[in-house]
């Protein structure tokens, strides 16, 4: 049971054939087997998942119907659960516990979800392999020798092994879209504005975004309709009313146009990963979508513009942890030097090289060089979407150029961010997009390693792009192709 | 935005960061090589286009003036790193040696 669907589990436990505590007590064996050898979990949070199992238990006994009954859920630990560490995977921040709920948060267990723990991350969500965690180390679980992706490395790889049954991401510049294709599993970023953020700790608030992780497209609509819409606690949401895309996901393509991007030709690409992607834009076809070139001639110039305005965001938004009202302090006998000593034992290396990387951009005399041409680059990568949109319902791409690498196996920064070529100018225009798992290549380890394609929207058709990706999932299957290898026995967090 | 030695030392003072040596070194090369990436923007015409910082036809957002509960003092100051009763303690940040 604890392997279906959440509509399944829901249903299940709505019709009282199983209850929720009997599926949060199996996921939690199933995490002791299994998370010694991924360690996807940071913090385990079993007896609140418990409270709110006989809650939903009780709930379902006296009549109700939750979307989301029983369903196990894995949270990525920059998002607050009152009660519950919250650490961002920094130092700065691992002893502290957050005082209230996010609302993504909040809504999801209203509906029934079950809090399972919080999962690891690039620290503060910076980096695109999880290998920037302060507090664990998460593997990949179709080979422990590779990274998960990231930032949500830990939610994308507890759905990957079996260990949640969805999750929560955030995606900033593709942390919910990269992992998600290097762990063989659905990962969904809405519209900027679509979801709230009150309780996602920020990153760089003009990007980040909330989104699930799941094992199916469906499953990724059903916590979208849940979790999207307004919220008064936070002012950059849209008040804009959300069409429910559960109900709207659609078996082929018929009359769809999909872009193609011709700056994104897959000619360099290595040829195993090219003909996976070869043969997804050929399943499109098939399922009736016409494909259509569309140009992004600013879409090269993507990362560059994120790497602008995403660290000058973030050397502002993490000015706050300074040691004096939560987290780490470091004392020294005057406030400067107390500021400086606690953010430097406080901040890892990637964090400490975004922050510099965004106080020089914003510094006096590079403002206008740095950030306000980033800031006018964007305008265009965004108008170049609105053109292409124009001729196409979505555009389809790879998530990743290669599929998980080894640990360790870059080591120069700019290499790292290149990881997010494909992801970020969605991203910096908005818009919805996903990756739905596309097929495998093999290493010579023989290991098969998944594949995502990505499909992205204009702002706001999340209904459509969940109908498009789910059409395109249940004609190839390639989520349920084959299954993660047998994990070695380890000890588990408890 | 021709190639240019980043005073890092300089940068981390901005940002109240304490580097060692070690570390000054290290992202200075980094940051040369990051920012020699970012400066490819310069090949990108952006002319009088105006500046996006955010994608949402977004304006103001007002609320209602009615007073709601706050979070929790003692939840709050619980995890301070320093309390004194009711007060956040903070190093001495007004007087002759600050």
């Amino acid at each position: 049971m604890i392997e279906g669907s959440a509509a399944e589990i829901a249903d299940a436990v709505n019709a009282r054939r199983v209850s929720a505590l009997e599926l949060t007590n199996a996921l939690a064996a199933r995490i002791d087997e299994r998370d010694g050898a991924v360690g996807a979990y940071l913090a385990r949070t079993t007896e609140l998942a418990r409270e709110h199992a006989a809650r939903v238990d009780a709930r379902v006994a006296a009549g109700e119907r939750l979307p989301l009954a029983g369903v196990g859920l894995a949270i990525k630990d920059n998002m607050c659960v009152a009660g519950t560490p919250t650490t961002c995977a920094s130092k700065i921040l691992a002893d502290w516990v957050a005082p209230y709920t996010a609302t993504a948060v909040a809504r999801l267990l209203e509906a029934g979800a079950i809090p399972l723990g919080k999962t690891n991350l690039d620290e503060f969500a910076m980096g695109s392999s999880c290998e920037n965690s302060a507090l664990g180390r998460t593997a990949n679980p179709w080979d422990l020798g590779r990274v998960p992706g990231g930032s949500s490395g830990g939610s994308a790889a507890a759905v990957a092994a079996g260990e949640a049954t969805v999750a929560l991401g955030s995606d900033t510049g593709g942390s919910i879209r990269e992992p998600a294709a290097f762990c063989g599993v659905v990962g969904f970023k809405p519209t900027y504005g679509r979801v709230s953020r009150y309780g996602l700790i920020a990153f760089a608030s003009s990007l980040d975004q909330i989104g699930p992780i799941s094992r199916s497209v469906a499953d990724s609509a059903l916590l979208y309709d849940v979790m999207a819409g307004h919220d008064p606690m936070d002012a950059t949401t849209v008040e804009r009313p959300v069409e429910a895309a559960a109900p709207a996901l659609r078996d082929d393509l018929r009359g769809v146009r999909i872009g193609i991007v011709k700056e994104f030709g897959l000619a360099e690409l290595g040829a195993e990963v090219r003909a996976v992607y070869e043969r997804a834009y050929d399943d499109l076809v098939k399922l009736g979508a016409e494909l259509v070139e569309v140009t992004l001639p600013t879409a090269e110039y993507g990362v560059a513009t994120y790497y602008l305005i995403a660290p000058a965001e973030c050397s502002s938004n993490l000015a706050r942890f300074d040691g004096m009202r939560y987290g780490l302090r470091v004392e020294r006998p005057d406030v400067g030097a107390t500021y400086e000593a606690t953010r430097a034992a406080g901040f890892g290396d990637e964090v400490k090289r975004r922050i510099l990387i965004g106080t020089y951009a914003l510094s006096s005399g590079y403002y206008d060089a740095y950030y306000v041409r980033a800031q006018k680059a964007r305008t265009l990568i965004a108008a170049d979407f609105a053109r292409a949109f124009a001729s196409c319902d979505a555009i389809a791409c790879p998530a990743a150029a290669t599929p998980a690498f080894a640990f360790a196996a870059k080591t120069d920064p700019v290499s790292m961010y290149l990881m997010d070529y494909y992801t970020i100018p969605m991203s910096l225009a908005g818009l919805p997009s996903l990756s739905v798992p596309c097929g495998y290549v093999t290493t010579p380890g023989a290991h098969a390693l998944p594949l995502g394609l990505e499909l992205s929207a204009p702002l706001f058709a999340e209904r459509a792009l969940l109908g498009i990706a789910h059409a395109y999932e249940g004609a190839t299957r390639h989520a349920f192709a084959r299954s993660i290898p047998d994990l070695p026995r380890a000890a588990a967090l408890r | 935005m021709e190639s240019r030695e980043i005073d890092v030392a300089y940068v981390a003072k901005l940002a109240r960061l304490a580097l060692s040596p070690e570390e000054n070194e290290r992202f200075a090369s980094q940051l040369g090589a990051i920012f020699e990436h970012v400066d490819r923007l310069a090949g990108l015409p952006v002319g009088d286009v105006a500046a996006t910082a955010q994608v949402i036809p977004l304006r103001n957002v007002m609320r209602e003036d009615v007073p709601r509960p706050s979070l929790d003092r003692e939840l709050v100051l619980g995890s301070a790193p320093r309390r004194e009763g009711p007060y956040f303690r903070v190093p001495r940040i007004i007087g002759e040696d600050a």
